[in-house]
């Protein structure tokens, strides 16, 4: 027995249960009305302003897929009057990287977006295949995490974007909240619920318009557009399924959805209550990058590589941490890792 | 009487079932239930038995596996106990894979 759609002029079957209300939608509704939630949450936070040129994080990956192809849509339909381009970090990892560019070429094709690809090769004088090559397969993804992290700003300051996307999703956020939580660390939380980050004036901005957006529907919404998208995991990925919190967060969404929104919600209260004293953040000596200490954490690392110091920039009690708390990234990289949140829950 | 499906493998956990997207099945089974389709891949197609809990979990997907019938939520169908008919289409989309 069909059940009819819920919007009220739709005469279609419904297909599809948004995760977000739960409601029952056929997919020509779905679509519509995901792209408004988005528009909605961009609109209510005026996360824009017209005129900007807006870097869009690009990892061939389905929340940045998704992304990129939502910005170019509603730019459209709303006027937001940006210049959207795509940005991508090639990590220079064998066999993985190379198969998502060309997800990401594809993007820059079918959506008419420029695109712009950096390597870390290039950056920082070695790729990740030759770091791993060097340290291991222990810490890489603390390298890579705040590489790319670094990486995204430089290209986007390179090409005179003002803001930075990036793809991460309810889900994500929820995740990292809950990891912060049970840390007690309230500075990320904060960090990790701001719609936008860095519009202090000291970095570039960092947005995320699919933060209320859940990961279900973001696949859904690239299976009825029929969006492709890449999930290789990534060579040197560590075993990020068997994650607590990622686990967690997806069994409670199965019994009550909603429940992500409600810790997104949380986290958020939390947040704005506390008065926290970030640190104060200066200039890297060497690359004049943001930093609060005299290195930034890139050079540091960079410094450990190279005179062959290799726990440099490396607390030995995070290793743990690092290894699972290493889940997906919604930056520039589908390699199934959270860096961007995750290796700034870590303390070097 | 054994009920013909083909289930569709996507957004990753097609690399469980030998990297195949889609398989023509048949199922010794007179109109079974989704959770009785999830044990038999589990029995018949999945590979890689180090990684079985990415996609079942107890008599079920593991949450973060999307399920369709016939391109049709299974949110919106019985779940675990929707009925299959000979000829359905089951897709399977995890989005536990990449990012
Ligand atoms: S899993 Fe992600 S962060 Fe780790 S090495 Fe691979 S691409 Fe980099
Ligand atoms: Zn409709
Ligand atoms: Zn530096």
């Amino acid at each position: 027995m069909p059940i009819p759609c819920s919007t009220e002029a739709c005469t279609s079957a419904a297909t599809i249960k948004r995760s977000k209300d739960g409601s029952a939608v056929c997919a020509t509704c779905f679509t519509r009305r995901f792209e408004e939630d988005v528009h909605e949450t961009i609109s209510a936070t005026n996360l824009f302003k017209r005129g900007e040129k807006v870097a869009i994080g690009a990892s061939g990956g389905k929340d940045s897929t998704v992304l990129a192809y939502v910005m170019k849509v509603l730019n459209a339909r709303h006027d937001y009057g940006l210049e959207l381009i795509l940005l991508s970090i090639d990590e220079g990892i064998k066999g993985y990287r190379d198969d998502s560019l060309k997800s990401v070429e594809r993007n820059k094709i079918e959506y008419e977006l420029p695109l712009t690809i950096l390597s870390y090769k290039d950056l920082y004088g070695w790729s990740m295949d030759e770091i791993v090559a060097r340290i291991g397969k222990k810490n890489n993804c603390t390298f890579c995490g705040v590489f790319r992290r670094q990486a995204l700003d430089r290209g986007a300051y390179k090409l005179g974007a003002t803001k930075l996307v990036t793809g991460h999703n309810a889900d994500d956020i929820a995740e990292t909240v809950l990891m912060n939580l049970l840390r007690g660390d309230v500075a990320r939380l904060q960090r990790c619920t701001n719609i936008c980050t860095g519009d202090d004036g000291g970095s570039l901005p960092r947005a995320k318009p699919l933060k209320y957006t859940f990961e279900k529907d973001i696949v859904m919404y690239a299976r009825v557009n029929k969006l492709e998208y890449f999930y290789t995991e990534c060579i040197y990925a560590p075993n990020s399924y068997r994650n607590f919190a990622r686990d967690y967060i997806k069994k409670l969404e199965r019994v009550r959805p909603r429940a992500i929104l409600d810790i997104i919600y949380s986290g958020e209260s939390i947040a704005v209550r506390k008065e926290v004293a970030l640190p104060v953040l200066g200039r890297c000596s060497r690359c004049g990058y943001i930093s609060s200490q005299k290195l930034c954490k890139a050079c540091l690392l960079i410094e450990g590589l190279n005179t062959n110091q290799l726990d440099l920039g490396i607390k030995r009690k995070v290793t743990t941490e690092t290894k699972t708390g290493c889940g997906k990234d919604k930056t520039g990289s589908s390699c199934g890792c959270s860096n961007e949140d995750k290796v700034q829950s870590i303390d070097f | 009487m054994p009920t013909s499906l083909t289930l569709e493998f996507s957004g990753g956990s097609e690399f469980l079932v030998g990297n195949q997207k889609e398989h023509k099945v048949s199922l010794p089974i007179d109109q079974p239930t989704v959770s009785q389709l999830i044990q038999w891949i589990k029995k018949e197609i999945l590979t890689d038995h180090n990684r079985d809990d990415l996609f079942v979990m107890d008599d079920s997907v593991r949450p973060g596996v999307l399920v369709l019938v016939n391109e049709c939520d299974w949110e919106l169908l019985e779940r675990n106990e929707t009925i299959l008919k000979d000829g359905d289409v089951v897709t399977f989309i995890s989005t536990l894979h990449g990012g």
